[in-house]
């Protein structure tokens, strides 16, 4: 009898592997759409003030930027952030994508791969990428709410770092897929994680870190346009 | 000095083959990117290439001469009808090494067929590089190969590589009788004719391997490109002797009955090395002062750049071929008249084989153009390549010793070469055993969405292609009794691929001896420019 070939997948982390953009971008849009000018001036403005400490705090640790820097979505409705999804996608994401990023998931499902984005992002943000890409699964992060309005604090474990690693063998064990035959894709060094933890990790557009990674590891590094 | 007396008894002017005696001068061989200075011992046979054969006169004349009296079809005017779509298929850069001066010999083709074409109506043409599961050739190498102008009017629209892994760019044909997949690229089975554009470096190129193989796709490469058919091949430079040829004939008929390919093939003449190095294709007894100081020259300057220099150096010296041979038709006649040429050239006969063989590695091989020589390219170089340069009898002795003279670095080129990086390091640890990679590993290498990617918008060779490389040497393998490199830098890496190494050739002809009794025999294939020996 034929032994059964093992499921896989492959996980994509999503700002800057398969687009050109990262959170601040997706929030800095939520921000222009407040719905009332006090608003949008306001939550635009503090926003552009932060961004440098965004970028430091980036450089130093994603996971603990990621938490800071969802506290900004405090008070936004949830009906307002699932709806204007679809608009944002549109003007933010769609254009930032890699010409290449489509190619690279059709690749990954024509050698039967399930496709999965693992990403720090929030969920609502995601799934309007994941649909126009035709990915299966999502895991992302999840905004924590009290009333209809978010909280600005994510319900954890933050899907970040060494998380995205456990969500990724979580995952292949709830569904039942071979984690040594997945694929991992990511640009940053603090997705080391994900990547060792699948059996076939690949950088994309890598980071410094990463690239010199990926070169001692052997690991294939693709250029995506 | 020696005095040239002394010298002139030691061989026959005539013969390609000089046995080594007390005052042979020492032997300047290929070291990768370097070149070594070796006394052979006393009775090691030392085979030569043929001096290059005389170049047509008018390349041009020779091209309108053939395709206006093919082998076995119309000339090709008969076949041009107004408004048809035609596509020239053509071979990639892995030939002719080193690379052609320009004007390349395709560009010459195309210059006349295009001209032809256009006086004929025929506006529809494509040029597709038949690059298999090789890299997609660059926009400068491109360039080059078809000259400016055709550059200029057909990329990147109508000039352009293969993609064989394109899903909808593959056309599936009746399969063979055997069952085979018979898959050619869309445009290439859509077109009303396909013009082939060979380049015949070595023997196995041309005939039904140029579209079998050239415009195809791994469904269909796995039938012969495995190590069954290589282990029932005793040389795929014979197509006699190969099981690799006879396979891709299979598929090439079935490619003849359902389209209309019209081929043109040319042979290369050994002139491999121009001034001002011609002096390496020379018998050392035939050099002069001048060729022993601009070899002595050259060789402490290539020891002293580093590697990747010395590399440059060796890769802007273009080869001054000349074309010897333009023959044109159908499939098989065309191919049989490049192969009685090409043998001519090439090959030489030798009296019985040897117990212990000695290839010297070159720089360069058809998987490293404008890249460096990793590891299992050194392998298929000696256990794939040099091996089977013979008429179906190989030059070395069943059980005999391998000698390999190459430093065997531990480099590769994440650019054209990823999925090699992986092979050598994560499965050659744990097999070296072709019939297990291939069942196991194979098919996630060829699938690897990585690997397919960088195939298809870098410049990489498919994920399946260090596979391809590792059954090629199994031959050898399956033959040597042991294989030496010597001159490795490292230990891990002839160890990983299964062989010895020594610090010297001199070390590796006595372990050999060691292996083999001191009575043993030893030849050394005095590659490059090419030689193909003839064991009687």
């Amino acid at each position: 009898m034929l032994a059964k070939v093992p499921a896989k997948a492959a996980f994509f982390d999503v700002d800057g592997t398969l687009v050109r953009t990262n959170v601040v971008h997706v929030y800095a849009y939520y921000a222009m759409n407040r719905g009332s000018l006090r608003g949008i001036a306001g939550r635009t403005l503090s926003t552009a003030l932060s961004a440098p400490l965004f970028g430091v705090m980036d450089m130093v640790n994603r996971k603990a930027f990621n938490e800071f820097f969802y506290r900004y979505y405090a008070g936004l409705s949830e009906d307002r952030l699932v709806t204007i999804a679809e608009d944002m996608f549109e003007d933010v994401l769609k254009p930032a994508l890699f010409e290449q990023s489509q190619d690279l998931i059709d690749e990954a499902r024509r050698s039967g791969c399930k496709v999965v984005l693992v990403t720090g992002a929030l969920d609502f943000t995601m799934r309007p990428l994941a649909r126009h890409l035709g990915c299966d699964d999502v895991i992302a992060n999840k905004m924590q709410y009290v009333g209809g309005k978010a909280t600005g604090k994510v319900i954890p474990p933050i899907i970040e770092g060494a998380n995205k690693a456990n969500a990724i063998r979580a995952y292949c064990e709830r569904e039942g897929l071979a984690l040594n035959k997945c694929h991992g894709y990511s640009d940053s060094a603090s997705d080391y994680a994900m990547l060792a933890v699948v059996g076939r990790p690949t950088a994309v557009n890598p980071d410094l870190r990463l690239r010199s990674l990926a070169r001692a590891y052997n690991w294939p590094i693709l250029d995506l346009k | 000095m020696r005095p040239l007396k002394t010298l002139q008894k030691l061989y026959d002017e005539e013969s390609q083959v000089v046995i080594t005696e007390k005052g042979s001068p020492p032997r300047a061989l290929f070291y990768g990117e370097g070149f070594l200075q070796e006394d052979l011992p006393v009775g090691t046979r030392v085979i030569f290439p043929r001096p290059p054969m005389a170049g047509v006169p008018n390349v041009k004349a020779a091209i309108r001469w053939a395709i206006n009296h093919p082998e076995g079809m119309e000339p090709l005017h008969a076949l041009l009808r107004p408004g048809m779509r035609l596509t020239c298929v053509i071979d990639d850069i892995s030939v002719p090494l080193p690379p052609m001066v320009t004007p390349d010999v395709r560009q010459s083709i195309l210059e006349v067929v295009l001209e032809l074409c256009a006086d004929s109506g025929v506006d529809d043409v494509h040029l597709v590089i038949a690059n298999a599961l090789h890299r997609r050739m660059t926009e400068g190498e491109m360039k080059r190969m078809v000259g400016e102008k055709i550059f200029d009017a057909y990329y990147p629209d109508r000039y352009y590589n293969h993609d064989a892994e394109d899903p909808d760019g593959i056309t599936e044909l009746e399969r063979t009788s055997h069952g085979e997949v018979v898959a050619v690229n869309r445009r290439v089975a859509e077109s009303d004719l396909i013009v082939y554009v060979n380049v015949n470096f070595v023997p196995m190129n041309g005939g039904h391997k140029s579209m079998g193989t050239g415009v195809t796709n791994y469904a269909s490469l796995r039938h012969h490109h495995n190590p069954k058919t290589i282990r029932d091949s005793d040389s795929y430079m014979e197509p006699k002797a190969s099981a690799l040829y006879t396979k891709n004939s299979r598929i090439g008929t079935v490619i003849d009955q359902t389209l209309k390919v019209f081929h043109i093939e040319t042979t290369l003449n050994n002139r491999m090395f121009g001034a001002p190095t011609d002096f390496l294709a020379k018998r050392e007894e035939d050099y002069t002062e001048a060729d022993r100081l601009k070899f002595q020259a050259l060789r402490y300057t290539l020891s002293k750049l580093p590697r990747a220099a010395a590399r440059k150096v060796l890769n802007a010296i273009p080869a001054p071929y000349d074309v010897t041979g333009v023959y044109a038709g159908a499939t098989e006649p065309t191919h049989a008249k490049t192969l009685e040429t090409s043998w001519k050239q090439y090959v030489v006969p030798v009296e019985g084989q040897s117990d212990i063989v000695i290839f010297p590695i070159p720089f360069i091989s058809p998987y490293s153009v404008n890249s460096l020589l990793n590891p299992l390219l050194v392998q298929v170089m000696g256990l794939g390549y040099f091996y089977n340069l013979n008429r179906g009898v190989p030059l070395l002795k069943k059980g005999g010793v391998l000698i390999l003279l190459h430093p065997a670095y531990d480099e590769f080129d994440p650019v054209q070469h990823p999925s090699y990086i992986e092979f050598f390091h994560r499965l050659l640890p744990e097999t070296r055993d072709s019939m297990k990679l291939e069942h196991k590993y194979e098919k996630e290498f060829a699938e690897n969405p990585s690997y397919v990617h960088l195939y298809r918008k870098g410049n990489a060779y498919h994920g399946v292609h260090p596979f391809y490389m590792w059954y090629w040497g199994e031959n050898g393998r399956q033959q040597a009794g042991k294989v030496i490199v010597a001159g490795a830098e490292n230990n891990h890496v002839p160890a990983l691929m299964g062989m010895d190494r020594t610090d010297t050739l001199a070390e590796a002809i006595e372990e050999a001896r060691g292996f083999m009794g001191r009575s043993a025999t030893i030849s050394l294939l005095r590659i490059a420019p090419t030689v193909m020996v003839d064991v009687k």
